[in-house]
């Protein structure tokens, strides 16, 4: 199995349980980056902060970080995918966003 | 080397108040006890505002025992000298009894009644006048050596971000640490940011009473914001990478630090010694009133009823917000955020990211900056004018003995 810490060095990964890797510098659309053993290649930027998988995480199976469950993945995720409010959602109370209010009225995210 | 050399004893200074505590800022509070005494109340303060001179208030015309409780602390806490109430009139709120409070506290009080006064104009130049008096007497004050175990530092967290979890708040926390090794008192909150971290967190309690109630507390957040449909998570925190409230919680929990917990205060009550110690700020009995918290204003006013002389605010999106009362340091968890807000911030806490400092190293340095606020410094949010303050309807039940087990 591929090593989930081989890990670009713009990503760090809090645990060893973690099932997911914080970006700790912002990952370019298009620019290879190398997770888990593999080299991906995101379509989109993903900033300071967010997460990606760095091991595949079945759809229903709990997110970790901090060593802790943060919620659940509600489709598969492959190693290198950004890991968000699209694919995972929390398992206590739903989390509420401005996505759609964005995409209907123009504006940009972070 | 000495202990001396690695740990000097700092020189601190307050106001020392009648009750034995001790100020570190001498502020004259001017407090509207109705929204409708807002305006006059904002008027006599405005020309005094770089003169320590801050305004707070209660926009409701209903009665609030939880209100009443948090104004009674708010104005006679440590860091203020003296008050000047404003009432319409006709109002519901107590001022009765909160002057009353603040007379026995041994500060100077004064209430002007704009409907007794006659008015706008005369009220404001009632006002002025009078604050200019007292004004001039505290600043003749004279102060007094203070020790760190005098302190209460209070923490919050707000526009956190995925850079929150990993840099602000543990260095926070780190600082937390330190403080409480000096006898210090520090509060951290916000249980409904807790969500996911209740058993972790009770497993730090000194009883197992305490234990018990520290995860009721955060069950009772739970059931609330349920009941509300919203937990308490905004759509920047999503912006900023995090996905979930348990996501942000394992983040905001990291301002705890690692010292036993001491005990559970709810709003205006006060540690009763140093040691660490959890605010339960989610209201009890069925929802009433909205939200726990409007936003991060209410509850920084709510640790400084607590008799929090400053508050450390670790933000990642970039909040700019200060507060009345008591210094707000700034902390920035994102070093983006940083370069681009630095003006707004006291601690570049995204240097850990970048691997230019340790945790230990942020976390010393937010321990010596509260300490320098205490020595004559002050933050960057009292430089800019930042005397933010939020207070709204809420309902709780008194602490019972388990929840401070050491008092």
């Amino acid at each position: 199995m591929a090593d989930p810490d081989d890990l670009d060095p713009r990503l760090i990964r809090l645990d060893p349980r973690d099932n997911v890797a914080v970006v700790r510098q912002r990952l370019e659309a298009g620019l290879p980056v190398r997770v888990a053993g593999r080299v991906t290649t995101p379509a989109r930027d993903i900033p300071l902060g967010h997460k990606v998988a760095c091991r595949p995480i079945q759809a229903g199976e709990k997110v970790l970080k901090y060593g802790a469950p943060i919620g659940s993945a509600v489709a598969a995720i492959a190693p290198g995918d950004h890991v968000h409010v699209h694919n995972m959602k929390s398992d206590y109370t739903a989390t509420h966003t401005l996505d759609e209010a964005r995409a209907r009225h123009g504006g940009s995210a972070a | 080397m000495t202990l001396a050399e690695t740990h000097p004893e700092p020189a601190l200074r307050g106001y020392l108040r009648a009750d034995g505590r001790k100020g570190i800022r001498n502020t004259v509070v001017v407090a509207y006890l109705v929204e409708c005494a807002h305006h006059v109340a904002r008027e006599i303060a405005w020309p005094f505002r770089d003169a320590d001179v801050h305004l707070i208030g209660f926009p409701g015309c209903f009665p609030n025992a939880y209100a009443q409780r948090m104004m009674e602390a708010l104005c006679t806490h440590p860091n203020v000298g003296a008050v000047l109430l404003l009432s319409l009139g006709c109002e519901s709120f107590d001022k009765y009894g909160l002057a009353h409070a603040v007379r026995q506290s041994g500060r100077p009080v004064e209430t002007i009644v704009i409907q007794a006064t006659g008015g706008t104009r005369r009220s404001i130049a009632e006002g002025q006048a009078w604050i200019e008096t007292q004004r001039a007497a505290l600043d003749a004050a004279e102060t007094v050596p203070m020790a760190v175990s005098e302190l209460i530092v209070g923490t919050v967290c707000g526009g956190s971000d995925g850079t929150s979890g990993i840099t602000g708040n543990p260095a926070a926390g780190r600082a937390f640490d330190m403080l409480i090794e000096d006898g210090a008192a520090c509060i951290f909150e916000e249980t409904g940011e807790l969500i996911g971290c209740e058993h972790i967190m009770a497993s730090r309690a000194i009883t197992p009473d305490l234990a018990g109630i520290l995860e009721q507390s955060v069950a009772k957040a739970a059931r609330y914001y349920a009941t509300l449909g919203y937990g308490s998570f905004a759509p920047g925190n999503a912006d900023g990478g995090l996905s979930t409230i348990e996501e942000k919680s394992m983040g905001a929990y990291a301002k705890s630090g690692s010292s036993p917990i001491s005990g559970l205060l709810k709003p205006a009550d006060r540690p009763p010694r140093g040691g660490l110690y959890l605010l339960d700020v989610v209201p009890d009995g069925e929802v009433r009133f909205g939200f726990p918290n409007i936003n991060d204003t209410a509850e920084i006013a709510e640790l400084i009823a607590c008799g929090s002389h400053a508050v450390l605010f670790v933000t990642g999106r970039g909040s700019v917000v200060g507060s009345a009362i008591s210094p707000v340091v700034k902390i920035c968890a994102n070093p983006e955020t940083y370069r681009r807000m630095a003006d707004d911030m006291d601690v570049d806490a995204g240097r850990i990211l970048e691997g230019l400092a340790s945790l230990d190293d942020v976390g010393r340095e937010i321990r010596d900056l509260v300490l320098s606020l205490a020595q004559g410094a002050r933050t960057k949010s009292e430089e800019l004018g930042h005397r933010e303050f939020a207070l709204t309807y809420k309902s709780f039940e008194p602490i019972g003995p388990a929840c401070l087990p050491a008092a």
